[in-house]
């Protein structure tokens, strides 16, 4: 269905491109879009990455367009699957670039797919605004690149969250000195475990157990036992959202009972909250929110009327931000002209739903890194450069 | 002890994965690359159930386990019994039914994508502790154990005490000599393959009760289920039933006594030794 779409579409814009009609006078403009529908990370793009998408759209044809030099253009996308393949993902955007002609693009999804296509977007002269890529070496990356701009954090801004969120935790006389770390064996799991365990180590913390598990396990019966058995005060598992789901259930069978439970990428899913309902109470994951920012919670609100889709605690609202900074950037520099955009990009910051971001230097510095269920939402207690986070309370013991 | 149970009821686990598989391949020669989708659509399917009718899991297997076998019925007869009957030995079946399969694999998991979208699933039934010598165990997964132990044991009954369990297991051991004596393998056949389907099916659907699940997750359980049939023996339901087993216990012991980072290394070293030194299976027969 969605072939024959693009092949009509494709067909059409044949048509028209032979009629030499529109093309004097333009009347859209065209968002092209790659990133997964299918394979592993599928998942996490169908709660995070393209719902926030759609809302865009929405939201800038709702407006009567986008004002370039004084005149409305409404948006349109062209979308691809990227299968999860960078491969693939390279292909669509250079399909993307030379046969659909787009004037902007949206950024991929996840970090392994926004590194591998940030040479051929960089080649071409588009703006590159990736909102899902926490790596270490955003900087060098923006030098190397500099049409690309780096919204989340690196993952040891990530893991010194969780650093952080322990110490405040154990001030407030929460928890002790004795952590457990595990974490999955992939990219993600062994860069923040690879920062996270000198950083605890550091400030004072006793790493008593440290295991890694494969990508994909979910049979983690063994890693909550053992831990149990080290008798920690607080559990931190750097996980994907299948293991995380795993791990969470397996602690609540066995009762691990800790003062701080931090899970990976999933813990802000809102499907989390509805698996462990009550249970969910204080547990902490990566990511988090400010549930007292208007914009954030009018944005929340948006996306699931449009959608239908209920928003995650973490990437949605900063994919959003992204086509944010993109839309102003363009209405600013009142020219599709890509360099033009890029330097407005830098030039100004951008008011978005997580707040004002700057850009000049390419890379954002604040991000929320940690985040807890309290009250049936996941609100952000560890923070980077952002001001309201919230108080983090002991885990209560588990609900039988 | 607590590691041989663990280990013990991943293994039912990973039987209710293979079991079907292995009557597929074994019997209707069928290799089908799509029963990891098989599964993850019956999980789809319990979640749509308990989630819009409240229909337990348990009930739901009563739904989803004949709605599996008449639809892997038809596409036997439809899609797959063509390819049967064209090919000239079992080789030609063999690479033929793996393309037809492989094409199935994304018809289902873009069917999945359509219906329910990308997005992990998961809910919670019987996620309860249960205590067994003292130490605390999810009873959905003792409950799925124990499915897995009834179907095993039902379908031994079948093909070890039936009449026409004995013709599907003269069909898995040579389709050609059982036509010879008045099998109808064609019918056979087909009936194998949609008892695997609905096999794989039921495990989907006890497996709903523990695992997050997504629409592209069915290869997972396609490696899995095809590790554990070739090291049983291909077609015998006794030998997937041991080789998940003893897959289930060596990878929980791995993870706790050694590291749980060498769980997938355990399986393939595991795997690698059957293949060395008993290249038919645990319970494969010589070929002669």
């Amino acid at each position: 269905m969605f072939k024959r779409t693009m092949m009509a579409l494709a067909a059409s814009a044949v048509a028209i491109a032979m009629t030499g009609g529109i093309a004097a006078a333009q009347q859209t403009l065209k968002i092209g879009a790659s990133a997964p529908k299918t394979g592993p990370l599928a998942g996490g793009a169908a709660v995070t990455h393209w719902p926030s998408l759609q809302l865009w759209i929405h939201d800038v044809n709702a407006r009567g367009g986008l004002n370039v030099g004084g005149k409305k253009l409404k948006v349109e996308l062209v979308e691809y699957d990227d299968k999860t393949n960078p491969e693939e993902a390279v292909k669509n955007i250079q399909r993307l670039i030379t046969v659909d002609k787009v004037d902007f693009l949206a950024a991929p999804y996840s970090t392994g797919i926004n590194l591998a296509t940030a040479p051929i977007i960089a080649k071409s002269g588009y703006p590159h605004v990736a909102t899902s890529a926490a790596t270490e070496n955003m900087a060098e990356f923006a030098k190397r690149w500099p049409n690309s701009f780096w919204i989340l954090g690196s993952s040891t801004e990530y893991a010194e969250g969780v650093v952080q969120a322990l110490q405040t935790a154990q001030k407030a006389g929460l928890i002790g000195k004795r952590i457990a770390v595990v974490n999955v064996a992939d990219a993600f799991g062994l860069e923040l475990a690879a920062a996270g365990k000198p950083a605890l180590k550091k400030a004072g913390f006793e790493i008593v157990y440290e295991a890694s598990y494969p990508l994909g396990a979910q049979d983690l019966a063994p890693v909550i036992s053992q831990a149990k058995a080290a008798k920690p005060d607080a559990f931190v598992a750097f996980s994907y959202p299948g293991d995380t789901f795993a791990l969470t259930e397996q602690a609540q069978i066995q009762d691990l009972e800790v003062g701080v439970f931090y899970v990976g990428v999933g813990a802000a899913f809102p499907a989390f909250a509805g698996r462990f309902k009550d249970a969910a109470t204080g547990i902490m994951g990566i990511g988090g929110i400010n549930m007292s920012s208007k914009e954030n919670l009018d944005f929340r609100r948006r996306l699931k009327e449009v959608t239908k889709v209920e928003p995650d605690y973490w990437g949605s609202a900063v994919v959003y931000s992204g086509h944010q900074i993109l839309e102003q950037a363009i209405e600013r520099a009142g020219t599709t002209d890509r360099a033009a955009v890029i330097a407005a990009i830098r030039k100004t910051p951008a008011k978005t739903v997580i707040g004002e971001i700057d850009l000049s230097t390419n890379v954002n510095s604040k991000n929320w890194t940690v985040g807890q269920w309290q009250d049936g939402a996941f609100h952000g207690v560890a923070a980077k450069g952002f001001d309201g986070a919230k108080a983090p309370i002991r885990k209560p013991a588990w609900k039988k | 002890m607590e590691i041989l149970v663990t280990g013990i009821l991943l293994g039912g686990t990973y039987a209710l994965i293979a079991l079907g598989l292995t009557l597929q391949y074994g019997v209707a020669r069928i290799m089908n690359l799509a029963t990891g989708e098989t599964l993850v659509a019956a999980c789809f399917i319990t979640f749509w159930l308990f989630a819009s009718y409240q229909v337990s899991p348990l009930w739901g297997l009563v739904l989803v386990a004949p709605a599996a076998f008449a639809i892997n019925w038809a596409i036997y007869m439809w899609l797959l019994k063509p390819l049967v009957d064209r090919a000239k030995n079992q080789g030609m079946l063999e690479v033929d039914s793996i393309l037809a399969t492989f094409g199935l694999l994304f018809l289902f998991q873009g069917l999945m994508l359509r219906g329910f979208g990308g997005a992990y699933f998961t809910y919670t039934y019987l996620a309860e502790r249960f205590e067994i010598f003292g130490s605390p165990y999810a009873l959905n997964r003792v409950v799925a154990f124990l499915a897995a132990l009834l179907i095993a044991a039902a379908l031994y009954l079948f093909l070890y005490r039936t009449r026409s369990g004995t013709a599907v297991r003269a069909v898995a051991v040579n389709p050609n000599s059982s036509n010879l004596v008045g099998i109808d393998v064609a019918a056979t056949a087909a009936l194998a393959f949609a008892l695997g389907g609905a096999l794989t099916a039921c495990g989907g659907t006890l497996l709903s009760t523990f695992y997050t699940f997504n629409a592209s997750m069915g290869v997972v359980f396609t490696l899995k289920a095809l590790i554990i049939v070739i090291m049983g023996g291909v077609g015998d339901v006794r030998g997937a039933t041991l080789a998940a087993l003893i897959l289930g216990i060596t990878e929980t012991a791995v993870a706790s006594l050694i590291d749980p980072g060498l769980m997938l290394a355990a399986t393939y070293a595991l795997f690698m030794l059957v293949l060395l030194f008993r290249p038919q299976g645990i319970f494969g027969k010589q070929p002669t």
